[in-house]
């Protein structure tokens, strides 16, 4: 692309959406743009951008403005969700789940696959500390043509290099036609794709351990965020944890969830063990004894867990 | 103390752009043309990170990277090949001469972030 037809999208972006697009992001403009071109029956990208330097169709502005600014996903997307899941969560679920060895988890917009995939790596990654465990992954979505996208598994070199080391590119996915990558069918056995409408009963869905529900909720309007916690909140097993995205909360829109203290981005419901603190000792311990165990610690730590015994030496 | 990275391309447009890339991560950036200028910089001090080219003249980067890591204290610069290769037996090449990370061009600055941020490195 020309440096002037750049110029020309990112003012029109600017002006519309407050996006500030730098020059790097030649390619992204590309792979979104092309298939607008396409949709308004332009044979190129570039007769697209001489259209628009005339008197444009408003539709085709919004168009562009919308293919350019849909939320972008990628694997490991922030990364500290997905340590806590890894250090934290599935710590916990270790124990807790130890007789039935089955965890359920729901990723509640799975978009084009990338933070279900990441869930199932990172389980298939611990799997030697797991034998004889059933991990399910049910991730749904309201777009069907997204789900099929996310069915496919197929991903561009671009998506392949955000926030996914290497060593799990290697490990998991291979080249297809040499420019895109193909996750394998071992990290897609886990994962049951499915249409739904959060707006709609959950019951059908069954009860999780955990929820994934990151960068949704901002989609929505008070009313509905506080309608979609309480009816996550009936499908969350007692001591289980729900995931919001980094800019969410659910502070002043339910009384059906609280925050895991110390944990951003982590709640539980009202009743949780997680949330039986140890009150009297101050300067004890977080709830994940995260801090270091005082002697005067009380019998629950980490998630209502006994307390690891913090020794090192002998046996 | 701010940590110094290594851009290392025959190619001066791709040093310049990695280069204010890496600077707004808050390194400090020397750059080589080439393995050779490369191996002679790293003679004379170790950087943190290298950002290397696999296709450049009189000496390529999978070479430098397998000089290097023979040096003394040649182990310690966290290595990320940024190459046009993108197939995965260079991949795979790369890994087992001791590359940390690997990059297929076109690279964008939020790629190299993640992929430096993997690998532990936050100046």
């Amino acid at each position: 692309m020309k440096l002037t037809d750049f110029d020309i999208y990112s003012n029109l972006l600017k002006t519309k959406s407050g996006l500030v697009l730098t020059e790097d992001k030649v390619y992204l403009l590309e792979s979104r743009l092309n298939p607008v071109a396409k949709k308004w029956g332009y044979n190129s990208l570039e007769t697209m951008t001489i259209a628009l330097q005339g008197v444009p169709d408003k539709n085709l502005v919004t168009d562009i403005v919308e293919a350019m600014t849909t939320n972008e996903t990628s694997f490991f997307r922030d990364m500290r969700p997905f340590d806590m899941f890894k250090d934290h969560l599935l710590t916990y679920m270790k124990q807790a789940r130890g007789s039935a060895r089955r965890i359920r988890i729901w990723c509640a917009a799975a978009s084009s696959g990338q933070e279900p995939y990441t869930l199932s790596m990172i389980l298939k990654e611990a799997q030697a500390q797991y034998p004889g465990w059933t991990f399910e992954i049910v991730a749904t979505d309201i777009s069907h043509d997204i789900l099929d996208q996310a069915r496919a598994g197929l991903y561009s070199q671009f998506e392949v290099q955000r926030g996914l080391p290497i060593q799990l590119l290697m490990k998991y996915f291979t080249q297809v036609d040499g420019q895109k990558w193909q996750i394998s069918d071992d990290i897609k056995k886990i994962i049951k794709y499915q249409y739904f409408n959060l707006l709609e009963p959950m019951t059908s869905l069954g009860t999780f351990d955990i929820i994934f529900c990151r960068n949704v909720l901002i989609y929505f309007n008070e009313e509905t965020k506080g309608m979609v916690l309480d009816g996550m909140a009936k499908r969350l097993a007692p001591d289980g944890f729900l995931m919001l995205g980094g800019a969410e909360t659910v502070m002043g829109l339910t009384k059906e969830f609280v925050t895991l203290p110390d944990h951003r981005g982590v709640y539980v419901l009202p009743n949780s063990p997680h949330l039986q603190k140890k009150v009297e000792t101050p300067g004890a311990a977080s709830p994940l004894g995260s801090g270091s165990a005082t002697p005067a610690a009380p019998a629950t730590s980490a998630f209502g867990l006994p307390p690891k015994a913090n020794t090192t030496t002998n046996s | 103390m701010l940590m110094k990275c290594l851009v290392v391309d025959d190619s001066r447009v791709v040093r310049k752009v990695a280069r204010r890339i890496v600077e707004d991560l808050g390194f400090t950036c020397d750059e080589a043309e080439d393995g050779q200028k490369a191996y002679e910089f790293c003679q004379g001090e170790m950087p943190d990170a290298i950002l290397l080219d696999w296709n450049m003249p009189i000496m390529s980067g999978i070479e430098f990277l397998e000089k290097l890591r023979e040096m003394d204290n040649g182990g310690s610069p966290k290595v990320i090949f940024c190459t046009t290769e993108n197939d995965m037996n260079h991949i795979q090449r790369a890994i087992q001469a001791g590359a940390n990370e690997y990059i297929m061009k076109p690279f964008d600055s939020e790629i190299i972030e993640s992929k430096f941020a993997q690998i532990g490195l936050h100046p």
